[in-house]
């Protein structure tokens, strides 16, 4: 049996290479990525970066503390709320600013609404890349409520600007606490049916399970994390670890699964919007009276040194790291984003699957390029 | 043979009968491409409708009376479009290529029974006509995917010709199921067969499960979700048909739903009673079954359209895996339980 | 561990490592740029570290010398350290690549060379990966100048 050969493994292949290039409905903004194929298979996948490059790093060399929250809300749009958010308690920690409660469970509920709105929306663009185009016109149909919510309150639907340093810009709007409890109760008649529709389907199921198997030491040596590297068992919830604004105060559950393939992935994050949820409806309630913003000084200077702030955002573990020469502008500013650490998971994930897979395991990291490219 | 006496008697007063018979056959080409042109033009209005009504909105609806204008509109602005193509194309093979597939979409229309007097083309051997024409129409798409000179365009050709080869099977499958059941293929007689009872009760269990077959197969046969990863859209940009434009384009986009519209047709034909109404309410009246084989028809093509807006697509080797390892097993015992059946008398 | 466990740890692997204790909330670790490569096997191998997720890597300019720092942390006792490693040469700054200690530095030093011009030695395909191919200067230094694309107040 040792001398028999298959005419297929004499058959001269010779790999060719792909460009799924910045503009393809699959990628989810403008990123460029080179494959090297052979047949169907990939062998490599190579991203190419630097489309949507605006230099926010430099800029903030120059720009004051306050002017520099403007900006982050451009890094990974659909969490703006969470990015701003790690950049106020940076600075409010290094000053020793103390915030009010009002300011933190204020600061939280946003932060979850946030995070609803994008996992719908990753659910609406993950049901379009796998073929079922009906999802996304479901997933922004309820995200409009969200939005609706953000309009009332901060002034924007997207970009919300709402973090400043010492607290929120403006009050909570008196019909605030009436439409996220109507808010709650609509997701939680609809998410059983958004998840059946997709979850128990044999055609989805048969294209995510077993897909872009990654395990559980690969994901903590690629770095892999949010979501992504909870697909695969690896703890890494910011918000459990190293608890900030209100999260020490409300009971919540850090969703693992040991998967490590796309299914799992695709159901954490279905898992992760039941725990927002349940955040919101325990906060709804009990917001407390108090300053929506404190005091500060008019120049804010940070003490000579470096620090460090880590945030969970949708996306995953999201850093500040600046590094101060005690005046007014940063030395180095340094944003930590989860896109670009998740990326390179992609790589481990593919090998030796087929263009359609890489589309699903794309999905599922559920990359915003602003964030990659900054 | 063609059954049009009406317009052959008038045309015999003025011409030979020679020259009358020619007139006629061209005369009966130009109504089913104008057929052909309108059905197609209602069809894609019809798929916008319901995809708008699945998605919780309204589809067209503006121009003219529910947006049924535009279609036209759409192929208006397709017409005047640039006709781009790339240099390196192979032109010759590269403008040859959507004929294939219009034509043979004319062809297996010619033999559709439309009513007990409106029929273009009553051969023998009808169903097995409108098989082996549509096998041909594959060329079409391997020539598109070749002559465009394009990576994405050549991996669509060959993934579409794989895909409709192999489904091809399972087709000519249920149709040798139904013939067997009938015992003819001339597609008239058949439905004549079917004044006692459709087909698709007479034949029980048997012609259920291939019923169940031919919705699979026919769905992936014209490219339609779950089974359209030729043009899956997140994918490869355009699939087969990228570097067509303008007309072109058109043509591709068109037939797309003429086939659609035939395999329809088909199994309304071996199954649903084809222009028959139901209990025979109106059989008498002539040219009434036109209507009822269009609303049968349209159904069955409502039902594919219902398909595509709600599941996935599927990945090209569980596609493969899908036809190869379960529906031709399937497909084979069904024959024979479909023979049995007729030979022990046990159909209805 | 608390950080002075961390410190007498590491400081048994070798003489030359430095140690800051002020600036910063974490411990910091200076490496020499021949240290570099060992150190940091032995941080992830050791058992009582096991540093295995490289959360961050960020090149500096610190104005006469050019920097790169790596923020670590352990999963299973959950402590971080930030290694710091200098080199004095900015004509043609090199270190080696960690890239196979931890997979996640693979971008993150194409990130490094695009923007600070620092080589590793080593790695697989070291490009300019957010700017162009062709180029020319480092823009994250502090010396950098761009008549066209810079405002500077």
């Amino acid at each position: 049996m040792e001398n028999k050969e298959f005419l297929a493994d004499r058959i001269r292949t010779m790999e060719y290479h792909l460009n799924m290039g910045p503009q393809h409905p699959a990628t989810h903004g403008v990123m460029r990525m080179i494959l090297t194929l052979d047949g169907e298979e990939i062998k490599d996948v190579e991203p190419v970066l630097g489309y949507i490059h605006r230099s926010i790093e430099k800029m903030c060399e120059r720009d004051t503390y306050k002017q520099i929250i403007h900006l982050t809300d451009r890094l990974d749009y659909l969490s703006a709320h969470m990015n701003g958010e790690a950049v106020a308690l940076l600075v409010e920690k290094a000053l020793g600013i103390e915030v009010s409660d009002r300011i933190r469970v204020i600061r939280t509920m946003i932060a979850e609404l946030t995070r609803i709105a994008s996992h719908l929306l990753w659910w609406g663009v993950m049901g379009m890349d796998t073929g079922a185009l009906t999802t996304f016109m479901y997933a922004f149909r309820d995200r409009e409520m969200i939005n609706d919510i953000f309009e009332e309150t901060c002034g924007a639907r997207l970009t919300m600007n709402y973090n400043v340093i010492g607290g929120v810009r403006y009050d909570l709007h008196e019909n605030f606490q009436k439409r996220v409890k109507e808010f709650i109760k609509h997701m939680k008649k609809k998410l059983p049916e958004f998840d059946r529709l997709l979850s128990d389907n044999v055609i989805f199921r048969k294209r995510t399970e077993g897909v872009g198997y990654i395990s559980k030491e690969d994901a903590i040596a690629h770095g892999l994390n949010g979501p992504t590297g909870r697909g695969s068992g690896f703890s890494c919830d910011i918000r459990k670890i190293h608890p900030y604004s209100a999260y020490d105060m409300v009971e919540f559950d850090e969703i693992l699964l040991n998967g490590g393939d796309s299914f799992s992935r695709y159901k954490v994050r279905i898992l992760e919007m039941w725990e927002s949820l349940r955040i919101l409806e325990q906060l709804v309630d009990k917001i407390p009276e108090g300053e929506y913003r404190m005091k500060t000084k008019a120049v804010i200077k940070l003490p000579v040194g470096e620090h460090l702030q880590r945030v969970e955002t949708a996306r995953g573990d999201f850093g500040v790291y600046v590094i101060s020469d005690g005046g007014k502008t940063p030395y180095r500013l340094k944003f930590r984003s989860p896109g670009f650490a998740n990326l390179h998971g992609l790589n481990a994930m593919t090998k030796g699957e087929k263009i359609a897979d890489l589309v699903v395991n794309f999905s599922t990291i559920d990359v915003v390029v602003p964030d990659i490219d900054r | 043979m063609i059954t049009l006496t009406i317009i052959t008697d008038w045309l015999m007063k003025y011409m030979s009968a020679d020259a009358a018979f020619y007139t006629e056959l061209v005369i009966v080409a130009a109504i089913y491409l104008a057929v052909f042109a309108i059905f197609g033009l209602f069809l894609v209005w019809m798929e916008r409708r319901v995809a708008g009504f699945f998605q919780l909105r309204l589809g067209p609806n503006r121009v003219g009376p529910m947006g049924l204008l535009q279609t036209i509109a759409d192929a208006l602005k397709l017409v005047t479009k640039e006709l781009t193509g790339t240099k390196k194309a192979d032109s010759y093979l590269y403008r040859l290529a959507p004929y294939f597939v219009i034509v043979t979409a004319l062809m297996s229309m010619a033999v559709l029974p439309f009513s007990a007097e409106l029929q273009a083309f009553d051969i023998n051997i009808g169903l097995f006509f409108i098989a082996s024409v549509s096998s041909v129409g594959v060329i079409g798409i391997f020539l598109a995917g070749w002559a465009s000179n394009n990576k994405y365009s050549l991996i669509g050709g060959m993934r579409t010709g794989i895909q409709m080869i192999s489904y091809e099977l399972s087709v000519g499958m249920v149709i040798v199921t139904m013939a067997t059941l009938a015992g003819s293929l001339r597609m008239s007689e058949i439905v004549e067969l079917q004044k006692d009872g459709w087909f698709i009760f007479s034949g029980h269990i048997s012609a259920i499960i291939a019923f169940a077959l031919f919705m699979i197969a026919g769905t992936a046969e014209s490219n339609r979700t779950p089974f359209d990863l030729v043009e899956a859209e997140s994918e490869l940009g355009a699939g087969f048909h990228t570097e067509y434009s303008g007309m072109n384009f058109a043509y591709y986009f068109l037939a797309e739903f003429i086939n659609m519209f035939i395999i329809s047709a088909v199994a309304v034909v071996i199954f649903f009673g084809g222009w028959l109404s139901p209990f025979g309410i109106t059989d008498s009246i002539p040219y009434m079954g036109v209507f009822w084989f269009m609303l049968k028809t349209l159904f069955i093509i409502f039902l594919m359209m219902w398909f595509r807006w709600t599941f996935p697509r599927l990945r090209i080797d569980q596609l493969l895996t899908l036809e190869w390892k379960y529906l031709i097993p399937i497909n084979m015992v069904n024959i024979v339980l479909m023979a049995l059946l007729v030979w022990l008398g046990l159909t209805f | 561990m608390t950080k002075s466990e961390l410190k007498e740890k590491i400081s048994s692997w070798s003489e030359e490592l430095n140690f800051v204790e002020e600036g910063s909330e974490f411990l910091v670790v200076e490496v020499p740029a021949h240290l570099l490569r060992e150190t940091a096997l032995k941080l992830r191998d050791d058992k009582d570290t096991a540093f295995d997720y490289m959360f961050s890597m960020t090149g500096v300019d610190y104005g006469e010398k050019l920097g790169v720092v790596y923020h670590l942390e352990s999963t299973t006792h959950h402590h971080m350290i930030e290694m710091k490693v200098y080199t004095d040469d900015r004509e043609n700054p090199a270190f080696d690549t960690l890239s196979d200690v931890w997979p996640a530095t693979y971008l993150n030093e194409c990130e490094v060379y695009d923007f600070f011009g620092i080589k590793f030695n080593n790695h697989k395909n070291l490009r300019r990966i957010f700017l162009e191919e062709e180029w020319k200067g480092w823009p994250l230094r502090k010396d950098y100048v761009d008549e066209v694309n810079m405002l500077i107040r």
